[in-house]
C-alpha cells in the first residue's frame, strides 16, 4: 500500500514538474523555432519551412561580429582583472589572523548585495569629469570593482577548504607568500576558481546597464546593448533575425554554465555557495 | 633587531597585506568613491548640461520626490514589483519546485531544473526579448488564451507591472530554486520518515517541519531575491521602457529617466540614493542573518 501511494506520490510530483516546464519552455522554444523560421513572427508556431537565412543575415561584421568581439574585451579583461584581484586580496585573509580580517571581510560581504545599478547615475557624472566616459579601460575598471566583493568572499571560502599544512613545506624550503599562491593553493581549488571565473565572466555578459551607461560609441558597443540597438530599429519587424542575433549572443554563457555545472555536480553548488 | 622590537611584526603585517592592495584600491576608487560622490550630488542640483554651475541644495531634492506624484507612483510600482515577483514569484515557487524535484523522477528533475536553469543563465535582454514576444498582442500568451476560448488582452499595455513581474520570476525562480534545493536536502531522512509514520500529511509536515528547519535559507533566499529586484533595469527597459507613460516605471527607471531625459543628475541621484539605502538596509539584516547561521 505505502508503494503505491508512493509512486502515486511521484507521478504527481512529475506532473506538476512537466507543467511548470512547459510554462518556462514556452519562450524558449519561440527563440529556436523563430530563428530557423523564414516567417517568423511573436507566437510559438511550427516554423514555415527551415532556414538558416536569419542566421546568415545577421552573421556580419556591424551586427554581430564586431559587438561580440567588444563583449569579449570587455567581459574577459574585467575578469581576468577581478579573478587576479580576488585571489590575491583573499590569500592574507584566508591564511593569516589580523584584527583587520572580520572588518574587512563584514565590509566585502555588504558590499556584495548592495544594488549596482543605484550608483550608476553618479559613476556616470564622475567619469565625465576624470574622462573615462565612453572608454574601454573605465568600463573594465568599474565592472571589476563591482564584481569584485563577490568574487573576493566566494575565493576565500574555496581557499579555507585548501589546507595549511600544504604549504608549510614550500614555507620552510623559502617559497614567499606569492610562490605558495601560484604553486600550490590555486592548482588545489581549481574548480573555485573556475566558478568565480565563469560566474563573474556570465554575470558581465549579461549585463546591460553598465556598458549603456558608460560607453557612447557605437563601435565600441557590447552585444548587451548593441542587441537592444538592433531590436528597436530592426528587430520590430525582422524577428527571424532577432531570434537567431540572441541565440548567438546566449550561446557563450550557456556552455560556460553547463561546463561549470558539470564540473561540480550538478549546479547545486553555485546555489551552496551563495549562501556562505 | 633587539633595539626595534615594534618594527619587525608591524612589517610583517605589512608585507602580509600587500596582497589586497590592488583589490583595495579597486574597490576604494570605482566603488566606495561612486557612492560617496552619490552621498555628495544627491544634495546638489547638478545638471546634465552646465557642469560649473551646480550648487548646494540641502534636502530640497528629497522634498521634491516626496511632493512628485511621479516619484511616488515608482515607489509603489517598485513594492509591486519586488512583492509580486520576488516575495511571491520566485520565493514561492522555487520553494514548490525544489520540493517537488525531491520527489520526482530523476529524468523529469533533470529536465525540469534545466529548462528553468537556462532562463536564469540568459543575458538579461535576451530574456526581456523572449518576454515581450510571450506578452505581446500578437504573443503566444493570447495564442494560447484563444486556444482556450479565454478572453485575450494586449498585456504590455493593460497590465505591463504583472507582465514585468511574471518576466522577473521567470528569470529569477532558478535562484530560488538552486537554494530550496540544496536545503531541503541537508534535512535528514529520518525526521521526515518519523512524521510520515505519525501521521502527519504533506502540508502538515511543510509547515511544522520542513519549513521551520529551512527557515534561515528561506530568509537568506528572501534578502537575495529583494536587493537583486529593487535593481531590476534591463528586463523593464526592454520590455516596457517603464511605459505606456510610466505605468512600470519602478524607481531604477524613473531614476535614470530623471538623470538623462530630463538632465537633473542631481534630483536622479538623490533617488538613488535612497535605492541604496534601502538596499543597506536589506544588506544589513542580510549578514545577520548570516551570522545566526554560522
Amino acid at each position: 500500500m505505502t508503494r503505491t501511494r508512493k509512486n502515486a506520490r511521484r507521478l504527481a510530483a512529475d506532473a506538476g514538474l512537466l507543467a511548470t516546464a512547459a510554462a518556462f519552455a514556452l519562450p524558449l522554444v519561440w527563440v529556436v523555432l523563430s530563428s530557423l523560421d523564414p516567417r517568423a513572427d511573436l507566437r510559438v508556431k511550427a516554423p514555415d519551412g527551415l532556414t538558416f537565412g536569419n542566421f546568415d543575415a545577421i552573421l556580419t561584421q556591424d551586427i554581430t561580429f564586431t559587438p561580440l568581439l567588444n563583449s569579449l574585451i570587455l567581459c574577459g579583461g574585467a575578469t581576468l582583472l577581478t579573478v587576479v584581484c580576488a585571489a590575491l586580496a583573499a590569500y592574507p585573509l584566508s591564511r593569516f589572523r589580523s584584527r583587520l580580517n572580520r572588518p574587512f571581510l563584514l565590509t566585502i560581504l555588504f558590499a556584495t548585495s548592495l544594488p549596482i545599478t543605484a550608483i550608476m547615475v553618479p559613476v556616470y557624472a564622475l567619469f565625465v569629469q576624470v574622462d573615462l566616459i565612453d572608454t574601454m579601460q573605465g568600463t573594465i575598471f568599474f565592472f571589476a570593482a563591482s564584481q569584485l566583493p563577490f568574487a573576493i568572499w566566494l575565493m576565500k571560502n574555496f581557499m579555507d577548504g585548501v589546507p595549511k599544512e600544504l604549504e608549510e613545506a614550500a614555507w620552510t624550503d623559502g617559497a614567499n607568500s606569492l610562490q605558495s599562491l601560484v604553486r600550490i593553493v590555486l592548482p588545489l581549488m581549481g574548480p573555485g576558481v573556475s566558478v568565480v571565473t565563469v560566474f563573474s565572466f556570465v554575470m558581465m555578459w549579461g549585463n546591460f546597464f553598465v556598458p549603456f551607461m558608460l560607453l557612447l560609441t557605437p563601435d565600441q558597443m557590447p552585444a548587451s546593448v548593441s542587441i537592444n540597438e538592433f531590436f528597436g530599429n530592426r528587430g520590430m519587424v525582422a524577428y527571424g533575425q532577432l531570434a537567431a542575433f540572441s541565440i548567438v549572443y546566449s550561446t557563450p554563457v550557456i556552455l560556460l554554465y553547463v561546463l561549470i555545472a558539470r564540473r561540480l555536480g550538478g549546479g547545486f553548488a553555485l546555489g551552496g555557495a551563495v549562501k556562505g | 633587531m633587539n633595539s626595534r622590537p615594534l618594527a619587525r611584526p608591524l612589517t610583517r603585517s605589512l608585507t602580509r597585506a600587500l596582497p589586497v592592495t590592488p583589490a583595495l584600491v579597486l574597490l576604494l576608487l570605482f566603488l566606495a568613491g561612486p557612492i560617496a560622490y552619490c552621498a555628495y550630488i544627491a544634495f546638489t542640483d547638478l545638471q546634465l548640461t552646465g557642469q560649473a554651475e551646480s550648487s548646494f541644495v540641502g534636502f530640497d531634492n528629497f522634498r521634491t520626490a516626496f511632493q512628485d506624484e511621479e516619484f511616488l507612483n515608482a515607489v509603489w510600482l517598485t513594492l509591486v514589483f519586488t512583492v509580486v515577483s520576488s516575495l511571491i514569484g520566485q520565493n514561492t515557487l522555487g520553494l514548490a519546485l525544489a520540493s517537488l524535484m525531491q520527489r520526482a523522477s530523476k529524468p523529469i528533475r533533470t529536465l525540469t531544473g534545466g529548462i528553468v536553469i537556462t532562463a536564469w543563465v540568459l543575458p538579461e535582454v535576451v530574456a526581456g526579448f523572449l518576454l515581450y514576444a510571450f506578452f505581446r498582442k500578437e504573443g503566444t500568451l493570447n495564442a494560447i488564451l484563444d486556444w482556450l476560448h479565454l478572453p485575450s488582452q494586449n498585456w504590455l499595455f493593460t497590465l505591463p507591472i504583472l507582465a514585468v513581474s511574471f518576466a522577473n520570476v521567470w528569470r529569477g525562480t532558478a535562484f530560488s530554486m538552486l537554494v530550496y534545493s540544496a536545503a531541503l536536502n541537508e534535512i535528514p531522512k529520518e525526521i521526515t520518515e518519523a512524521a510520515e509514520v505519525d501521521g502527519a500529511g504533506g502540508w502538515r509536515r511543510m509547515w511544522h517541519i520542513t519549513l521551520p528547519m529551512i527557515r534561515r535559507s528561506i530568509g537568506t533566499n528572501l534578502m537575495l531575491n529583494t536587493l537583486q529586484t529593487l535593481s531590476v533595469f534591463g528586463l523593464i527597459w526592454v520590455m516596457t521602457r517603464g511605459g505606456p507613460g510610466d505605468k512600470s516605471q519602478t524607481l531604477p527607471l524613473f531614476m535614470y529617466e530623471q538623470a538623462f531625459q530630463n538632465s537633473m543628475i542631481g534630483y536622479g541621484t538623490a533617488v538613488a540614493l535612497l535605492l541604496l539605502l534601502v538596499g543597506s538596509l536589506f544588506s544589513v539584516v542580510y549578514m545577520r542573518l548570516l551570522r545566526t547561521e554560522a
